[in-house]
């Protein structure tokens, strides 16, 4: 089953410290996907992905309102 | 050392001082990374993130956009517990109002060094300039905290250390002395300009701006205090200082009025810890209440919910009362009027 993270409510930059402790135990090609209400987890959880070398295939509000991202984890 | 590298742990609070110290460390050819610690008290956004007005802001932590310039790593970690003893009892004292700078400079270093140690890299950068900061940041402070934080001779101040006596990383060549600045004083004019020539955007030339130093945020957090009876907190509680309006109308209890959609929102995430309120039959905001309640509690409580309310001219508004694990309730009120909202209730 593909891994999930819900990170609503949570303001930066916890968003990213969750996310960095959960792709801490996925391995290469597994797809995490985060919910978060933070609207700035748009700009920086794609900025950690950069930086670690990670793939966002999807980052968008949905109609609720929430922040989804989904993930490619590349180690 | 790999690659022949030595290796540096940066400081990296997302302002300009921390961004030009990890340059010049990139520019003499060191491996450098950057750590940046989360206390659950850093200004980074929290706000503008949560209010729906705010969001046309471009809204991003601040040092993964210093790490991004840079092409380093950026090692985000969470001290939010440990940090509440440097809060509670910080040896140095406070500044103006909780803000406890010294420790937490120290404090700070001293974790950098943790992590130095246990991946194996070889010295501490911090962007501290002489005289820049009246607490932390002087002649007489800066041996504190490296004597303090344990990390000695492996932390290098590269935008002062020309005004400081020689380091480690200096005596064994593994960075040129030359090569560093001395920069003293508050004004941040050279910074300023070094950060044209390398082309580097940031939000504030100041980074790691904390809420412990202003002061409206200070008097909630005592109001907490005092209403408990002792100084201690979680980090849902300091995190709800950041939002909405707090109004103490009795000392047993407090209620955080969601300002606009946004916070609204964010403090729905809380209705299973608090009881809370709204008004039905009007827009208007979710209201948390902090504290024990009786009946009458409640109802003024409620009223106040409605005040906040567009139903606030109404004779009578129909408020939500929900409780933890328990039943919604419905209470009718009449708003409270205008000038029975005391001015001394507000935090």
């Amino acid at each position: 089953m593909m891994p999930h993270l819900d990170a609503r409510y949570l303001l930066c930059p916890m968003p990213v410290i969750r996310v960095s402790a959960c792709v801490a135990g996925l391995s290469t090609g597994e797809v995490l996907t985060v919910r978060c209400t933070d609207r700035g987890a748009l700009n920086d959880l794609p900025a950690w992905c950069r930086l670690e070398g990670h793939e966002v295939l999807q980052a968008e509000a949905d109609s609720s309102g929430d922040v989804v991202l989904t993930i490619l984890v590349h180690k | 050392m790999e690659n022949g590298k030595r290796k540096a742990i940066v400081l990296l609070s997302g302002g300009l001082d921390s961004m030009l110290a990890a340059r010049l460390m990139l520019d003499q050819g060191i491996h450098v990374e950057g750590i940046n610690f989360f206390t659950g008290f850093c200004v980074e956004g929290h706000t503008h993130a949560v209010r729906e007005d705010r969001q046309k802001r471009n809204l991003r932590n601040s040092a993964l956009h210093s790490a991004e310039q840079l092409g380093i790593r950026l090692h985000i970690v969470d001290v939010i517990d440990e940090y509440k003893d440097v809060v509670l009892n910080p040896r140095h004292g406070y500044g103006t109002h909780l803000n406890p700078c010294l420790d937490c400079k120290g404090f700070m270093v001293g974790k950098a060094r943790a992590w130095m140690e246990q991946n194996g890299f070889d010295f501490i950068v911090t962007g501290e300039v002489l005289g820049q900061r009246p607490m932390s940041q002087r002649r007489d402070t800066f041996p504190v905290i490296a004597r303090e934080s344990g990390a000695t001779d492996r932390l290098l101040r590269p935008l002062c250390a020309r005004l400081l006596p020689e380091t480690l990383p200096e005596r064994e060549g593994w960075v040129d002395r030359e090569r560093l600045l001395g920069l003293s004083g508050r004004s941040r004019k050279p910074q300023i300009a070094l950060a044209a020539a390398y082309g580097f955007t940031y939000a504030q030339p100041a980074g790691g701006c904390c809420f412990l130093t202003d002061a409206n945020y200070t008097h909630k957090l005592k109001d907490l205090w005092r209403s408990r009876g002792e100084r201690r907190y979680d980090f849902d509680d300091i995190m709800l200082l950041k939002i909405g309006r707090h109004l103490r109308p009795r000392p047993h209890f407090k209620l955080i009025v969601g300002r606009e959609a946004g916070e609204n929102r964010f403090l729905e995430g809380y209705r299973n810890r608090f009881v809370h309120m709204w008004a039905l039959d009007h827009n208007g905001p979710l209201v948390l209440l902090q504290g024990d309640a009786n009946e009458a509690d409640l109802d003024l409580a409620a009223s106040i919910t409605a005040r906040f309310g567009q139903g606030r001219g109404a004779l009578k508004v129909r408020v939500a009362v929900g409780r933890p694990g328990g039943p919604l309730g419905e209470r009718d009120v009449k708003p409270l009027p205008a000038h029975a909202l005391a001015a001394e209730w507000y935090l």
